[in-house]
């Protein structure tokens, strides 16, 4: 096939542009292709456009499923618009389709007369019967209700590498550029930033740098020359709140929230960690930065990452350990033990499709019972929830805060969404953030006369004093045998035991007194009120406002502590005639709240490893306004 | 530095009540290692004991010093994260052949691995105790416990030959009656930086009474004394001794049958842990002549001072971390009114 030419730019007419307030654009391709880094790329610029957006990544768990299969297909959506947004987007209007595979798993989901990119030279007869199509999609009209723009990428992409001195795989490789390139014509973002993204990427390889830059430039060039794209588009800038931003994903801002409760405190930052997706960068950025004094061991399993961030928290460290839903199972005994030893200990699980190993790389938030319940006896632990991907960064403060300040594990649950999902973010000033230095206050001293009594409880938080080894004169002894009040010593007694069990629950339930109460958004005068946690906040939020859009009132409440609950919840949900639940589970959090609460939470429940769409919630929320109003 | 406090033994006995069987091993073990403390060098506010679980493990209860009395088999964890977060304490684990081998065994042989600064002493009493009386990953083949009324059919670890497998830069085994040899043993094992482990053979009256009997009622000609630098020979006139044979094997020999330079001489600092190996191989049990004392002692980087190391020369690098800049990052932009 004989492609277009790459002509000089000066010389094309400038193409009209058309002005949209909001795309969704999915990348989709083998996961050979560099789907994820051209759709982080092309996040970049829509951030150097001062765009609002949201991404989904959505790969394989494969790390190299066989080129051109239905399994190997990896895929990125970027939701960006000139307002503000809270999901990614329901339904892509734009797919680059890289391949047959990519193209039939992900045709379904472009709207109706979307625009379609796809790269005909991989449209062979192999890569067509792998992705098991019988005859070629894009010659059978299948394809008739969308915008097909049929690109040959591969050849162009090699054709503008000539010139270097390059294998001819190698310079296939650089056909994501392309794309790029092309996209980044037709949504006129900012070519520069890409440029020396791929100048700094390629610092060592100078020549692949050039190349990749060539290939970018001839997308570009391909768009703005060739007949087929009779438009340009343009999303304006979003009207943020005025501040400094940035882009950033949930296990980034995570990591920092980390990295700042050590400064904030401090104290010095240890994590012991075991690599698990989707949890493992957050050990790869936290180990990055020892200049915050931060350490970080990888241990050999599991347990003794936890085991070796106790450790930690006993010698005096802020300490965490972060991992997914199979990997808490593994340190559920040493949790215990950090409860019963009551050390501040912060235990991120980054929630991913279970149960067993699941769905490694899909998002699901069914571990909310495994973190209130997973462990033997009566052993209540404090959970905070963080509801976006910047948000990671503030309930990572929280948690820290939670742990240090009632000498207890905390439990930060996250999801593979927010772990990979991107937003533009407001970068805090540091002066606004939680002094966390009084929460510390390590024994120096006797407590009782001349005595030192390890778990004398401080009358308001319940919590025991923290003595690190180190400190002359408070040498003590703690561990998992029940512990008799006060002096710490070893206790079969009967009656004590009820009583530590009772002090531990009530300093567990008392921070309920020390978190915000829950806040109301939309109508207070609503019959439904919509409750959430973790990361079906946005597509919440997206949903309610769109049924208020409708003349409907609906209310939404979203619980950051889901234990204790605020104190103010059951007042808050006896105050609507229906409370709604969606999850991405099959209704954990509507049995907590039926459960201590007696309502008649609804839930709506799917585990599809994916986000809820803003169309599907916005339905049921209707179909529940109108059933009892 | 300012001197160090006049310790004695009784500064660092607690003031718990010892709740061990009566004629115990653990009684001799811990009334030694509370005797060596004096002599660690250390502050005492600087200990740490840390242990798992089973009898062995009550031990930080009776020591006067930071202890910590964690869950089954995760005492090496748990201490590599005390000594990584603070490389100034002196950490100890405490640990049996079941806490250790069995269910802890991989966090066992990876902190040995690390050479994390840590002195793990592990009671072997081929049984389980406090779970009373089950075989252990020591006990020899065919045993009859409750668990195993046909005989056990697992065939056992050799502690000393996992720890040399398992990289470690300091092993060595030891008795629990052998008073001085115990206390020489454990404060060599605390003096040397990286991770020490110590096997001793402890006796447990009440579920496996004189598994080590052999040894310990006549030491001379059971009992193989290794000293670095020297001949490795024994028995009353020390009559006996090791050489590595032409197929490279040790076998015991009369030492008069052999000239001098045909005779094992003991090098702990071998790099080359083959032979240290070789020597742990020398009893397939306890009741042949067995080797005690330091079959490897050399020197490797200690994992919790290059961790801290890294972290110091990270700040002299780059500077303490600015956060504000941590988090703006590299690209951000402008939004106003």
């Amino acid at each position: 096939m004989e492609g277009p030419q790459v002509t000089d730019t000066t010389a094309a007419p400038e193409k009209p542009v058309q002005t949209l307030d909001t795309v969704t654009i999915r990348f989709a391709g083998d996961s050979g292709d560099g789907m994820q880094l051209t759709g982080t790329r092309f996040t970049s610029a829509t951030a150097d456009a001062n765009n609002d957006l949201a991404t989904l990544p959505d790969f394989p768990a494969e790390i190299r499923a066989p080129a051109g299969s239905l399994p190997g297909v990896s895929g990125f959506q970027l939701h960006f618009a000139d307002h503000d947004i809270l999901t990614p987007g329901d339904a892509p209007d734009v797919l680059v389709a890289m391949n047959p595979a990519a193209l039939k798993t992900n045709i379904d989901d472009l709207v109706s007369g979307g625009t379609l990119v796809v790269n005909t030279d991989a449209f062979t007869r192999g890569n067509l019967k792998k992705a098991a199509y019988e005859t070629n999609p894009l010659e059978d009209n299948s394809l008739e209700s969308y915008r097909v723009f049929s690109v040959p990428i591969t050849t162009l992409t090699v054709g503008a590498l000539e010139s270097f001195e390059l294998s001819k795989k190698e310079k296939q490789r650089s056909k994501n550029m392309f794309a790029l390139g092309l996209m980044s014509f037709m949504f006129s973002r900012p070519t520069q930033g890409t440029e020396e993204w791929l100048r700094a990427k390629f610092a060592k390889a100078p020549e692949v740098a050039e190349a990749n830059i060539a290939a970018f430039r001839a997308g570009w060039a391909f768009g703005e020359t060739t007949e087929i794209f009779s438009h340009r588009y343009e999303v304006p800038p979003a009207k943020l709140a005025p501040g400094t931003y940035r882009q950033i994903t949930g296990n980034t801002a995570l990591s920092y929230g980390l990295i700042a409760s050590g400064q904030l405190s401090g104290l010095p930052f240890f994590l012991g960690g075991y690599p698990i997706t989707p949890a493992s960068d957050v050990l790869h950025e936290l180990s990055r930065h020892k200049n915050f004094n931060v350490k970080t061991v990888q241990a050999e399993d599991e347990i003794a990452g936890i085991g070796a961030s106790l450790g930690a928290a006993f010698a005096g460290n802020l300490a965490a350990t972060v991992t997914s839903g199979p990997g808490i199972a593994l340190k559920g005994e040493t949790i215990g033990l950090a409860l019963s030893v009551e050390l501040p200990l912060v235990i991120i699980n980054v929630q991913r499709g279970g149960p067993s190993t699941g769905l490694p790389t899909k998002t699901e938030q069914s571990d909310l019972l495994q973190a209130m319940y997973g462990r033997n006896g009566d052993s209540s632990i404090p959970i905070v929830a963080a509801a976006t991907p910047g948000d990671c960064f503030f309930a990572a403060i929280e948690a820290s805060r939670l742990a240090l300040k009632y000498r207890t594990p905390v439990f930060l649950l996250t999801d593979g969404y927010l772990a990979n999902g991107a937003e533009p973010w407001k970068v805090p000033d540091v002066s606004s953030l939680p002094d966390l230095t009084g929460e510390v206050n390590f024994a120096t001293g006797p407590n009782a006369g001349e005595e030192f009594l390890p778990f004398l409880r401080d009358s308001g938080t319940g919590a025991r004093p923290w003595a690190k080894p180190g400190t002359p004169g408070l040498e003590h002894r703690i561990g998992g045998l029940e512990k008799k009040d006060g002096t710490g010593n070893i206790s079969y007694d009967p009656d004590n035991h009820h009583h530590m069990t009772m002090l531990r629950k009530a300093k567990v339930d008392g921070i309920a007194a020390d978190i915000p109460q829950l806040t109301i958004d939309g109508d207070p005068d609503a019959d439904v009120v919509v409750a959430g946690w973790g990361s079906t906040y946005g597509p919440i939020r997206q949903a309610v406002r769109k049924v208020r859009k409708t003349g409907r009132k609906v209310a939404r409440v979203h619980f950051r502590h889901l234990n204790p609950f605020p104190a103010n919840t059951e007042e808050v949900l006896q105050g609507f005639e229906r409370v709604v639940v969606p999850e991405m589970n099959t209704g954990q959090l509507s049995m907590l709240l039926r459960a201590q609460f007696l309502v008649d939470a609804r839930g709506y429940n799917q585990v599809r490893g994916l986000p809820f769409t803003t169309q599907e919630l916005t339905e049921e929320i209707t179909a529940h306004i109108d059933e009892v109003s | 530095m300012t001197e160090l406090p006049q310790y004695s033994k009784k500064d660092f006995t607690s003031d718990q009540e010892v709740r061990w069987c009566p004629g115990c091993g653990d009684y001799a073990i811990l009334a030694n290692v509370q005797s060596t403390m004096p002599d660690l060098g250390a502050r005492k506010e600087d200990v740490v004991f840390v242990s798992g679980i089973g009898c062995s493990s009550r031990f930080p209860y009776y020591m006067d010093t930071y202890g910590f009395h964690s869950i089954h088999g995760r005492a090496p964890a748990i201490a590599t994260g005390v000594a990584t977060a603070n490389p100034d304490l002196k950490v100890f684990v405490i640990t049996g052949d079941g806490d250790g081998l069995s269910i802890g065994g991989n966090h066992l042989i990876h902190a040995l691995r690390r050479n994390a600064n840590l002195t793990i002493i592990m009671f072997n009493n081929q049984i389980y105790g406090l779970t009373k009386g089950q075989y252990s990953p020591t006990s020899e083949v065919g045993k009859i416990t409750k668990s195993t009324p046909f005989g056990s059919l697992d065939h056992p670890f050799n502690p000393v030959s996992v720890a040399l497998g398992a990289e470690a830069t300091f092993v060595a085994r030891t008795i629990d009656t052998e008073r001085d040899h115990l206390r020489e043993m454990v404060e060599a094992a605390a003096a040397h930086e990286g991770a020490a482990f110590i096997e001793v053979y402890q006796n447990c009256n009440i579920f496996n009474d004189g598994a080590f009997e052999v040894v310990k009622d006549s030491p001379e000609e059971n009992q193989i004394r290794l000293t670095h630098g020297e001949q490795v020979r024994f028995g009353a006139d020390d009559e006996r001794a090791l050489r590595m044979n032409a197929r490279g094997e040790l076998q015991i020999v009369a030492a008069a049958d052999w000239p001098d330079e045909e005779l094992l001489v003991h090098d702990a600092t071998r790099d080359d842990p083959t032979l240290a190996f070789a020597l742990s191989r020398v009893a397939a049990a306890p009741t042949a002549p067995t080797p005690f004392g330091i079959f490897r002692q050399v020197s490797r980087p200690v994992y919790d001072a290059q961790v801290q190391a890294q972290v110091d020369a990270d700040v002299a690098k780059r500077g303490a971390g600015d956060l504000q800049a941590l988090i703006a990052g590299h690209e951000t932009w402008e939004v106003t009114e």
